[in-house]
């Protein structure tokens, strides 16, 4: 497998070239090379995103006219299946698997992950996982109606077809874990000579402290997704009161996995606005360690909060005021972040790309988001905006403002990278203001109908509500057109786009150094590392 | 550790990587089964005296054999290790064998023992254990959900010896190449701990 | 550096029969002391012998001791995640059971 030297040197053959032992499409689904497996989830994940978005735009139809278009039934199925999907399918593996797989072992100088076998069937438990989920809307007793928190009682009486669905969501969970052990190990131990913790870029910081909520907290979410299976086969009695069990049990453990999974979605995008500020502004990161360590102390406090999901289901008092209190501690790492991303651009030459663009929303979006989950973190308000549209809008703004953003900021930084071809930055831009429009109108007036009390998972309203919700309606149409633009031009790019140079941006990190696309094994020689990763002073 | 980290990657196995992933593999194991214990814990905070009734009807003498056969399984894991890496092919092929039959043996009695509870009609969502109070339809269900999947985790188990054992037999498991064996070890070891929470928390709370 | 030292060390057989030895007394410690009925103290009683079995199994089986010193980090990582959500949870039901 070691390249030729002297073949090497004339013309690196780009990952797309390889020659392996397999021909055509078996060439990429039997492939370990980790920038193939990275591209594969990538195109996967952005499908089931599209998907996605198709629901949402669906549910945001009915609001308009409930019943004219689809029968209740269909409406719980429908934010059921969106939430599964966007949640499970696209953003929890969404920047790690694919951005995180492609870029990582080269921002560290290695040649693969750890593990390249573990990671291909990583990708492989991805999509069987996808397909049981898509599979499980279309057979049994129809497509599950819970809602995607599956909470008990409910998911273990109704006669859908749940089991299926969490078998699906059990298998994407295995996927999720076996990218995170691949990280750990390999930023442990593949790192190029030279490459220290703290020289590492940042978004591997992110990407590792990532990783450690996906190894600790998923298995939580297997073993109760496993039970509520049990449950609906068995009876076994755990979450079902009238067996003994206790339902509040079931939310406990479904948080204790998926608060952590907020910060599996938000940061490799904070990771990605880290990497791309010292570039668009030319200038050396701000507090590299307190970047650093404020990543994995939002992963520790991130573990530690779940309850403030819980603020309404009969928990304790004493738990109610412990988890509110963490719940704040929280956002003082996520405010250094913010401080430190913002003295970075301080006095910077600022180069407005589209990458630097999509940053800086983030990080207003990611701010409303943060504020209004002070909010409702906040015991006392919670009581009141629990269950409404404000919750909505908040977790819009975070998975999507934030993570979602984030992730569009990192496909367009290193699109030229993955693709060897430029995208067009005049489309890029009108695409972003796009949606962006759209994105506020849509969310933002989600935050209007929470607060008159609008509740959320409703088919059915008020006649107070009817404007803002067809306001909101009406933003996603324009979201979907941003987005529609914003994939087109990545796709005609690939055939039209200009070719990219080795480093168009001016990054002083590892993929900058070599070709766009990469080679098959990415450096030629392994890199030896003396400074740290934005030197640009 | 960074000077090796080039010729680590295809020219030869990275020892402590593969083991570390193999650890990293075992947390997850950990949360796996402590959300279970967590559940346990909880439960029996609940229904305190339910549970010392219930494990009455537990087998002690099948409980404590199975502790002791699953421990020394483990001691012939770990000394088949030993044995591969001082060259002893055959005498290691025969403690991955103890290891198997222990393990199967430990199957059997649990399938005795489930047998037992399931003549008596106590199975989750049988009519004898609904009439019972709540308490003991919490324990019986943990007690077959617990067990059950350590069970699962131990035939498993026996399937993956069986796989060393046949690499040792062909050399492909050797004194230079023993990370496979290892990590098998790990994970038996590992197994062997959940046993050692299980059989306190099942059998002697009487 | 360690990486070497793991590889050439091997325990000896002889170490683990003692180890084992030592786990089967503990399994019928921890049977008597269940006989005695000591109520409240029978189940610290058998988590306490319960965790020093495992520590044997770790240490001397899993050879954790041998092992590089970030290992054993992890290992408190995990554990202490698993106290946490632990400690957590019980923070509602201890209050809300009673």
């Amino acid at each position: 497998m070691v390249m030729d030297n002297e073949a090497a040197m004339k013309a690196p053959v780009s990952f797309y070239g390889e020659e392996g032992r397999f021909k055509g499409i078996f060439s990429w689904i039997f492939s370990t090379n980790h920038k193939r497996i990275g591209i594969m989830y990538l195109v996967a994940i952005l499908t089931f995103f599209s998907i996605g978005v198709i629901l949402g735009i669906l549910m945001r139809i009915n609001l308009i006219s409930p019943g004219k278009f689809i029968s209740e039934r269909t409406y719980n199925s429908l934010f059921t299946i969106h939430g599964v999907i966007q949640i499970f399918l696209f953003i929890i593996p969404g920047i790690p698997a694919s951005l995180g797989n492609f870029f990582l072992p080269i921002l560290i100088g290695s040649r693969d992950v750890a593990f390249p076998r573990i990671n291909l069937m990583s990708w492989w438990f991805y999509m069987i996982g996808g397909a049981i989920v898509i599979l499980s809307i279309f057979t049994g007793g129809g497509a599950p109606d819970t809602g995607w928190t599956f909470y008990a009682p409910y998911s273990i009486r109704t006669t859908a077809n749940v089991s299926l669905a969490l078998v699906g969501v059990i298998f994407l969970g295995f996927s999720s874990i076996f990218t995170g052990l691949n990280f750990i190990t390999t930023i442990h131990r593949l790192r190029a000579p030279g490459m220290t913790f703290f020289r590492m870029p940042l978004f591997c910081w992110s990407l590792y402290a990532t990783a450690w909520t996906q190894v600790l907290a998923t298995p939580v979410l297997a073993i109760t997704l496993l039970l509520i299976i049990l449950e609906r086969a068995f009876a076994i009695g755990f979450f079902e009161p009238t067996l003994g069990g206790d339902p509040i049990l079931y939310e406990h453990m479904f948080w204790i996995y998926s608060h952590p999974a907020v910060y599996i979605m938000i940061l490799p995008a904070m990771g990605i606005v880290t990497e791309i500020f010292p570039v668009f502004a030319k200038r050396t990161i701000f507090g590299y360690k307190a970047i650093a360590f404020s990543s994995l102390s939002i992963a520790f406090f991130g573990y530690l909060v779940w309850g403030h999901h819980m603020f309404t289901s009969g928990m304790s008092d004493t738990a109610r005021v412990i988890f509110s209190l963490i719940t704040f501690m929280v956002a003082v790492p996520t405010g250094v972040k913010v401080f430190n991303w913002i003295a970075t651009l301080y006095k910077g030459s600022i180069q407005l790309d589209s990458p630097l663009i999509y940053s800086l929303t983030f990080i207003f979006l990611f701010s409303i988001a943060g504020l209004s989950g002070l909010i409702i973190g906040t015991l006392s308000l919670n009581l009141y905006l629990h269950g409404t549209y404000f919750i909505v809008g908040h977790f819009h703004y975070t998975m999507f403002g934030g993570a979602g953003f984030g992730f569009f900021a990192g496909l367009h930084y290193w699109y030229p990278k993955m693709t060897g071809r430029m995208y067009n930055e005049k489309t890029a831009k009108i695409a972003w203001l796009t949606i962006f429009i759209g994105f506020n109108i849509l969310y933002f007036t989600m935050f209007i109908l929470g607060l008159e009390g609008m509740p959320r998972r409703y088919f059915q309203y008020q006649p107070q509500f009817r404007t803002n919700h067809i306001i909101s309606t009406v933003g996603s149409w324009i979201l979907a057109a941003g987005l529609i633009l914003m994939f087109g031009n990545f796709i005609r790019s690939l055939f039209r786009g200009e070719k990219a140079p080795m480093n168009p941006w001016g990054g002083k990190t590892l993929e900058w150094t070599i070709p766009s696309p990469p080679p098959a094994e990415n450096f030629e020689k392994i890199p030896v590392i003396e400074h740290g990763p934005y030197k640009y002073e | 550790m960074n000077e090796s980290a080039e010729t680590t990657v295809r020219h030869r196995i990275d020892y402590t990587g593969a083991k570390m992933g193999m650890w990293i593999f075992l947390f997850t194991e950990v949360l796996f089964f402590g959300s279970l214990f967590l559940l346990y814990s909880v439960f029996r905070d609940k229904y305190t005296a339910e549970f010392h009734k219930a494990a009455t009807e537990l087998d002690i003498v099948l409980g404590t054999a199975n502790t002791a056969i699953l421990l020394t399984s483990s001691m012939f894991m770990a000394t088949s290790i030993t044995l591969v890496r001082k060259g002893k092919y055959g005498l290691s092929i025969f403690c991955q064998a103890a290891t198997i039959l222990l393990g199967i043996v430990f199957l059997i009695n649990k399938y005795i023992e489930w047998g037992v509870h399931i003549s008596h009609g106590i199975y989750p969502n049988s009519p004898a254990l609904l009439e019972m109070s709540r308490g003991k339809i919490i324990f019986f269900s943990l007690y077959y959900v617990m067990t059950g999947l350590h069970g699962l985790h131990v035939l498993i188990g026996v399937f993956v010896i069986s796989g060393t054992l046949l690499f040792t037999a062909r050399r492909k498991i050797n004194e230079t190449d023993f990370v496979k064996l290892e990590n098998t070890g790990l994970y038996w070891h590992f197994v062997d701990i959940v046993w050692i929470y299980l059989f306190p928390l099942f059998y002697l709370i009487t | 550096m360690t990486e070497k030292e793991s590889q050439v060390q091997a325990i000896g057989p002889k170490a683990y029969i003692v180890v084992w030895l030592c786990l089967l007394a503990l399994t019928a410690t921890t049977v008597t002391v269940a006989r005695l009925h000591l109520t409240a103290y029978a189940v610290i009683a058998s988590i306490f012998i319960a965790t020093a079995k495992a520590a044997l199994v770790v240490t001397f089986f899993m050879h954790l001791r041998r092992e590089p010193w970030i290992l054993k980090i992890m290992l408190f990582l995990a554990l202490l995640a698993l106290t946490l959500i632990v400690l957590l949870t019980f923070s509602d039901v201890w209050i809300r059971y009673k």
